[in-house]
């Protein structure tokens, strides 16, 4: 019979193995489930992993979806690695584009393009002041960062309605719950013509790089990390776990607060009720999915981006429901989580022996 | 010829990296108390829980009272007549004595268990009340709880694993009584132990296990610590050299030191006074869980909810300050979890340094807090040669280790850092006998070079090696200080018991 053993110690192989088995008995399951909705599966499975890399625009629309994606999931994998359990990257993100919004309705006709450098100013101090509230609470009362968190997405919501059914609904806009488009020169400058890709795209790599060197190159993120590996060794060590708990939301919060700037000044240009995606949620999942690594979770976020349109694609193309691309992101979730079982453990075959 | 009660025969189990058992053979006659003596590692452990049921053999065979014996798991050992007593109690602290013995018992009802506990309490002097919630037990009466569980299902075989390292020596006279009387009644006795002299005052017979092979079989009675030790290890270990001097000024000063305890079954400390002077070794005696564990969170900064002015280092006071501050002041601990808290499990020996060393942090203010990679894997390679630490190299992950080794690294760490002020708690425990000798000459080289040092070990032996003189730790409240001429077994042990302010009441 197959059982499961524990190996002497974790197998470097299978830590990259297993995203790549995930990915795989993800697609397995996506066959059967399409066959099942009785539409073709390699048209669809075409949809997810074809159609979003086949030309240079397509490519640019992967990334411009992966980036905050990507920057979000940055800042979270520094919360986890701290053991701090911020879920609500949604509102973070929210508020920043909530704050950043703010300063780019101030802008005039001929406000000059440097607007854009306190545009998304505020989406960061929008998100830190979000994830601070979050933070403070537990630092202040010890409440459960998890449910404040997420409790807090929902006030981002509701802070989100007020604003454009009310004070900055555009007055000419036919009574919808939207913000007047905003001025040219509010928007995120782009890398090339033609392309929807924008600096952000540079934002994340940059923070690609700065996260890699704060974590493993400088004893401020050492030690933020061995609170989230070992609390009494920090505790021994004297890392403070308070400082921990405000680094770490601090950071998350900030980076869930460019991302939401660099959407709403970017490629929305506007304020309007449908800002909030998923993006904070779905950056869950590219954290653990890239092992919580910067390098890891680039690809991984171009993979959740490649979900979110080929999602799209099916739905307009092949009529199958929207809600598969969530199908998808669980699913890929799901069997990660399984297949680490391999890290720590190889499966055996023994032959049960008489009288064991 | 008498049947052997029981027989192992080429008795091998392996675990993935590790042989535990090799071709092991042992045998046990009615009545007889056999120890199994070996150091951390050497497979006793492994081997008892073949014979209890809980691991089961690669290869091998087992024989009861003649018969072959398949055991597949503890029930079924208990139903053949094997009882074991663990090292670490399986207890529930919320439930009373009754209760926790009732739920291994489930065929009879808690009156009977009640009546039957006070029955096999009376006949063999184990003086424990069936009403009492465990965890206002004492460890030693846990101990009396677990026997008792083991003789209600009237075992032709008894299995102690360590039991004497939780107990004071009073204590253990009395277990030894009670292990005596139940060998004359025919009851064999597996003593597990690494107590040399416990093993040759209990046990007529010895089976000697060293890397998982039996490397000899004799009568502990007619050996000597030497011959045994031999044995074990393979060789003798080193004497300690114990140089007389003059202690010098005062570096850790503790004054009036009280504080409620932080989790339900801690210990609240009432008005600890304590002094360490340059250049001594202070120990501190007592049975865990008397206050240790708190005492030794508010001296090394990791409670920092003490009085103002209670703690002070080198005249300043540090009570309130975070053991990264008072680590800057010189202050070095090892603490008695090694996993966890003095290592973080899954980081290499290398980033395990930087938990209390900054040698490779860039200092500066451009550059601050940056890591150099190299200088911290060369200063973990030093120290993984200077302190004899087998791991695979600076680059192997703590957990990695066995605990030993792992000891051996966070001890070196820490000397190495030239402390002022040293403070460790159980520095030899899980070490082999060799390794051990080792770290109690670093700690005495330490304070030949000047250091305070406080040792705080529930192995009184140890203490009486290396202490300059010693305090006894008792339901949170520390005994007077008692210079090492006057300290003898005895009296430590009934200090044990918190009889040190009325003289007149016997132990």
């Amino acid at each position: 019979m197959l059982k499961l053993e524990a190996r002497p110690e974790p197998s470097r192989a299978w830590s990259y193995g297993s995203p790549v088995l995930a990915l795989v008995s993800t697609v397995l399951v996506g066959l059967v489930l399409f066959a099942l909705l009785g539409k073709d599966p390699g048209r669809a499975l075409s949809m997810f992993f074809w159609e979003p890399v086949k030309s240079g625009y397509a490519l640019g629309e992967l990334v411009v979806k992966a980036t905050p994606l990507l920057l979000i999931a940055l800042g979270l994998a520094v919360c986890y690695r701290s053991n701090v359990w911020n879920i609500g990257a949604e509102g973070q993100y929210l508020l920043g584009a909530i704050a950043a919004s703010g300063v780019a309705l101030m802008a005039e006709k001929d406000t000059s393009g440097w607007i854009v450098v306190p545009i998304l100013l505020a989406g960061i101090l929008g998100g830190m002041v979000w994830a601070g509230i979050a933070a403070w609470l537990k630092d202040r009362f010890h409440t459960n960062e998890i449910l404040v968190s997420l409790m807090l997405v929902y006030v981002a919501i509701q802070v989100l309605g007020y604003m454009v059914y009310g004070p900055w609904k555009d007055p000419l806009g036919y009574n919808f719950p939207q913000t007047k488009t905003f001025e040219l020169a509010t928007r995120i400058p782009r890398l090339f013509s033609g392309s929807r890709l924008s600096i952000g795209v540079l934002f994340a790599l940059i923070g690609v790089a700065g996260m890699w060197v704060f974590l493993f190159r400088t004893r401020a993120g050492f030690a933020l990390q061995v609170g989230g590996l070992a609390p009494a060794a920090a505790r021994y060590a004297g890392f403070s776990s308070r400082r921990a708990l405000w680094v770490a939301f601090l950071i998350s919060g900030g980076l869930a607060g460019l991302a939401g700037a660099l959407e709403v000044a970017g490629p929305i240009g506007q304020l309007t009720p449908y800002v909030p995606a998923g993006y904070g949620f779905a950056a869950i999942i590219v954290a653990y999915v890239g092992r919580l690594h910067p390098v890891g979770m680039m690809f991984s976020a171009l993979l959740m981006s490649m979900f979110y349109i080929g999602g799209e694609l099916a739905q307009s193309r092949l009529g199958l429901p929207k809600s598969l691309t969530g199908v998808f992101q669980g699913l890929l979730l799901f069997s990660l989580l399984a297949c680490d079982t391999l890290v720590n453990y190889r499966l055996v075959w023994k032959h049960k022996l008489e009288g064991r | 010829m008498l049947r052997p009660r029981l027989q192992l025969t080429g008795i091998t189990k392996t675990y993935p990296g590790v042989i535990a058992n090799s071709d092991i053979s042992l045998q046990v006659m009615p009545g007889e108390t056999h120890a199994v003596l070996g150091e951390n590692g050497a497979g006793k452990s492994t081997l008892m829980k073949i014979i209890y049921g809980s691991v089961q053999p690669d290869a091998g065979q087992l024989f009861f009272n003649g018969a072959p014996l398949r055991v597949r798991n503890p029930k079924e050992a208990r139903a053949a007549g094997i009882s074991m007593v663990f090292q670490h109690f399986n207890l529930f602290d919320t439930m009373t004595v009754a209760e926790n013995v009732w739920l291994g018992l489930s065929a009879q009802s808690l009156a009977d268990v009640r009546a039957n506990i006070a029955a096999k309490a009376r006949e063999y002097g184990l003086d424990v009340d069936p009403e009492r919630p465990v965890h206002t037990l004492s460890v030693g009466e846990m101990q009396r709880v677990e026997i008792i569980r083991a003789l209600l299902t009237n075992p032709q075989l008894l299995i102690l694993d360590e039991p004497t390292s939780v107990l004071t020596p009073q204590a253990v006279d009395k277990l030894f009584v009670v292990l005596k009387k139940l060998a004359s009644e025919g009851c064999s006795i597996l003593y597990i132990s690494h107590k040399l002299h416990e093993i040759r005052a209990l046990c007529n017979a010895c089976t000697v296990l060293r890397g998982g092979k039996v490397t000899g079989v004799c009568n502990p009675q007619q050996e000597s610590n030497a011959s045994l030790s031999r044995l074990m290890i393979g060789s003798e270990p080193p004497q300690l050299q114990h140089a007389a001097h003059t202690p010098g000024a005062v570096r850790l000063q503790v004054r009036q030191l009280s504080l409620d305890r932080e989790d339900q079954f801690g210990v609240d400390l009432d008005g600890v006074d304590l002094d360490v002077r340059a250049g001594e070794v202070v120990g501190i005696a007592g049975v865990s869980g008397n206050g240790q564990k708190e005492l030794l969170y508010a001296l090394s900064g990791e409670d920092t909810r003490a009085q103002p002015g209670s703690i002070q280092i080198d005249g300043r006071d540090v009570a309130g300050l975070h053991a990264g501050a008072r680590r800057a002041m010189g202050l070095h601990f090892v603490p008695e979890e090694r996993l966890g808290r003095g290592a973080v499990p899954t980081l290499s020996l290398a980033h395990n340094l930087l938990l209390t060393r900054n040698g490779a942090v860039a200092p500066g203010a451009l550059s601050a807090g940056w890591i150099r990679v190299r200088h911290l894997v060369d200063h973990a390679s030093a120290l993984i040669r200077e302190y004899k630490v087998k791991a695979a190299g600076p680059q192997a992950l703590a957990k990695s280790l066995s605990g030993g080794n792992l000891q051996k690294f966070i001890v070196g760490r820490e000397i190495d850092a030239k402390p002022t002020l040293f403070i460790v708690s159980q520095p030899t425990w899980g070490v082999d006998v060799g390794a051990a000798a080792q770290i109690r000459g670093e700690i005495l080289a330490l304070r030949d070079a000047g250091c305070a040092v406080l040792v705080v070990s529930e192995e009184l032996e140890e203490l009486f090696e290396i202490s300059d003189r010693m305090h006894v730790i008792a339901r949170g409240r520390l005994s007077p200080s008692l210079p090492m001429a006057e300290a003898t077994v005895e009296k430590i042990g009934s200090w044990m018991s918190g009889l040190w302010e009325s003289a007149h009441v016997e132990a």
